[in-house]
């Protein structure tokens, strides 16, 4: 519980901070940052290295409870600090879907006895995902959910999404919303665009994500309540949320990695690891939430880490099932397309990945202010990530197999004991 | 007009896509020998005796599983039918096990039918077999664009140049998407009209012009394609009845008369008397209808030959 990093360039965007300087972590938390801090305790050589507070994921697929053959809690964690993170919060539909206290206080337990890192469950909107009645959000709350999403689908009835984030906004945490009207898909699998045509596959149009985006932001308005938009794909979708946030509304959203490196032109090769909902957009969207990362729209970059089996996905496209890993990617890909392409700096990817999401959603961590948890990643922007299987993760379904990548984690510490090392060839 | 070359650069037939024009021409070209063969008294030639291709139609089909069936015939193959239908397929099997254990049984070549864009390219990256996409879901039918331009080179006596309009749903038709390619990279100008409902997004960015009236497609085309209308499809929501879609998009002799002399017609087949095209057209003079069935046989030989003929003598 007592580690001293030493020597390594400390990045924190909380107290906007790079400089080389030592990071003490006495009794699980962070007790002191400085330079040529002495202390008796194990000593982490960190020269060379970038140490930043651990980073935090807000969309994950654990699986577990139900699902155990595409991830567990202790697999999903495992995946979780090979890729820096030190927590993450867990997604809602599982089977049964986290829509009850005893749901909730089995994921916690269970991460508590397997789990490599911080897990922070998100409950159910509504009772079953079913989009009909409320679940006792309240309970929830008080059980340990951080936040409260039907992910997997959209909540279609307005009333429900607002009297979600009307009470949402008393118990002091966000409504995440899949914005999809699946209506407009029509069996969709793919971005509805030129590459579907090509390939004559169902699209799922940009205006399926768009018209519900500017519904809910509607209703956050009308609410006051925090609005937090999952997995931003579209252009149409960054301008609703800069344009709302712009005239006060609480609106917040994440995008992930794969939708920042990859387009819909890949979807050529039928591969199966290039279907998640949402889907691989054209170059001018995925340009657009790119856009919207440098010029601060977008508040978090999330994975939506979602396991499948290898059997699942090892069908035709249109069957296969709707979602890709990431955990272990994210940093590398993040690095590479974001950083070492100057879209932005690495601080502010740090501030993407770990106080930004902390901030959001109120979550311990993401800083390594004295009292911070002792939650800190060491990354090696130097080292090379190829992407291959096996994964951390029980599954492989990973959209990046074959890249090479540079930057990696390669220490991940979490309440101040090492949960992964990256052993040196 | 003769092919530069004399081979295909691939092992499979899974689109127009990606084959050049010189690829185009040889099957053509060869098409036109095996044609021959057809109207012969013997009409049979040893050129795959002692291959094994299964026909492995996985979605209904009749018009396309006869005709390379009796093509494989007259090339001399063993062939085996495989219907998804009384197969293990009914019983949860994937479509990759199903033709893991297919090719244990060494064939070939293989002639897939299936629902889902893609399943003859998974094929295809898994088994030494040549694989033939006779069609798969709305993505590519490549030996029924084969048999298209067979037929248009044949009463036109070339592709370059010829206006083609295609009529119909664009959007859920695999016979278009590989009609595209083709004719657009024998230098073509094709042309597509539909309900806006029934036209795929950016589908001008594949080089094609597309208008909004039957009118507008008739105006100038060398050869009206008329494309199936999926008789389910009525009254849900891609347009309101078939009534209003006979009267708006439907081929009839009146419509025809501002087309040009000497247009041909043409239906990939089955057709929905009625629907898409009045039967005063489809058995009229400007039909081809018939001929492009015939030619299918000869086509699909052209390409099972190519294929799968290296080890023997046409």
């Amino acid at each position: 519980m007592n580690v001293l990093i030493k020597n390594g360039r400390v990045i924190d965007p909380s107290q906007d901070l790079d400089a080389t300087l030592d990071v003490l972590i006495e009794d699980g938390a962070i007790t002191k940052i400085d330079k040529r801090i002495k202390a008796n305790v194990e000593v982490i050589d960190a020269e060379g290295l970038v140490v930043v507070p651990g980073l935090i994921d807000l969309h994950t697929h654990l699986r577990e409870p139900g699902q155990e053959h595409k991830e567990t809690i202790a697999t999903g964690t495992r995946a979780a600090v090979a890729g820096g993170y030190t927590a993450v919060c867990a997604m809602a539909n599982t089977v049964p879907p986290n829509d009850e206290r005893a749901v909730t206080e089995m994921i916690i337990a269970e991460s508590a006895r397997n789990g490599s890192c911080r897990v922070y469950p998100i409950g159910a909107v509504s009772k079953g995902l079913k989009g009909e009645a409320l679940a006792e959000l309240a309970d929830l709350r008080a059980a340990g959910c951080v936040a409260v999403s039907d992910d997997g689908k959209p909540v279609y009835n307005a009333q429900l999404m607002r009297r979600a984030l009307e009470y949402c906004n008393m118990l002091g945490m966000p409504v995440i919303a899949h914005e999809e009207d699946a209506n407009l898909n029509e069996g969709g699998v793919m971005h509805e665009g030129f590459y579907s045509t090509l390939l004559g596959m169902g699209g799922i149009p940009a205006a399926s994500e768009e018209t519900m985006v500017a519904r809910d932001v509607i209703l956050a308005r009308v609410t006051g309540a925090h609005l937090h938009i999952a997995h931003l794909s579209t252009a149409g979708a960054v301008d609703a949320v800069r344009n709302a946030r712009a005239a006060g509304v609480r609106v917040t959203c994440e995008v992930t990695p794969h939708h920042i490196a990859l387009s819909d032109e890949a979807v050529q090769s039928f591969s199966t690891n290039l279907k998640m909902n949402p889907p691989l957009r054209s170059p001018e969207h995925r340009e657009a939430i790119v856009a919207g990362i440098a010029d601060g729209t977008v508040d978090a970059i999330a994975t939506d880490h979602a396991p499948h089996h290898f059997d699942e996905k090892n069908v035709e496209f249109d069957l296969a099932p709707f979602g890709v890993i990431g955990l272990e990617t994210a940093f590398s890909v993040c690095h590479e397309r974001l950083v070492r392409k100057k879209v932005i700096g690495l601080s502010r990817l740090i501030e993407l990945m770990s106080s930004g999401p902390a901030r959001i959603f109120r979550l311990p961590g993401g800083t390594l202010a004295a009292g911070a948890p002792g939650d800190v990643a060491l990354l090696d922007l130097d080292a090379t990530l190829t992407v291959a299987a096996p994964f951390q993760s029980k599954a492989a379904n990973s959209p990046f197999i074959g890249e090479k990548l540079r930057g990696r984690a390669v220490t991940t510490i979490v309440g101040g004991v090492v949960k992964y090392s990256r052993k040196k060839r | 007009m003769r092919a530069e070359t004399s081979s295909l650069r691939s092992k499979d037939l899974l689109g127009i896509e990606h084959l050049v024009p010189d690829e185009i021409t040889l099957i053509l070209d060869t098409a036109e020998g095996f044609k021959e063969v057809s109207e012969r008294p013997v009409k049979k030639v040893p050129a795959l005796r002692g291959q094994l291709v299964i026909n492995l139609f996985m979605e209904a089909s009749t018009r396309t599983r006869v005709s390379f069936e009796i093509a494989e015939k007259r090339l001399s193959a063993d062939t085996l039918n495989f219907a998804a239908s009384g197969s293990a397929v009914e019983k949860g099997e994937t479509l990759i096990d199903t033709a893991e254990n297919l090719m244990a049984m060494a064939p070939d070549m293989i002639v897939i039918r299936h629902k889902h864009p893609g399943a003859p390219k998974m094929l295809a990256e898994r088994l030494p077999a040549s694989i033939i996409n006779a069609g798969d879901g709305a993505h590519e039918h490549p030996t029924q664009a084969l048999l298209d331009a067979f037929t248009i080179r044949e009463r036109l006596g070339r592709l370059a140049g010829v206006k083609v309009s295609i009529v119909g749903d664009i959007a859920h038709s695999r016979v278009v998407r590989s009609n595209i390619h083709l004719l657009t990279k024998m230098g073509a100008k094709v042309t597509l009209a539909a309900p806006p409902s029934l036209m795929p997004v950016e589908v001008e960015r594949m080089g094609v012009r597309v208008v909004s009236s039957l009118d507008a497609a008739i105006d100038d085309a060398d050869v009206i394609m008329m494309l199936r209308i999926q008789l389910e499809r009525q009254g849900k929501l891609s347009f309101p009845s078939l009534r209003e879609y006979y009267n708006t998009f439907g081929l009839t002799p009146d419509r025809l008369r501002r087309a040009k002399e000497g247009v041909i017609v043409m239906h990939p087949g089955p057709m929905n008397r009625g629907v898409e095209i009045a039967s005063d057209v489809a058995d009229g003079p400007w039909s081809v209808i018939l001929n492009q069935v015939t030619n299918g046989v000869a086509v699909r030989m052209a390409v099972l030959y190519l294929l799968g003929g290296a080890h023997g003598e046409a």
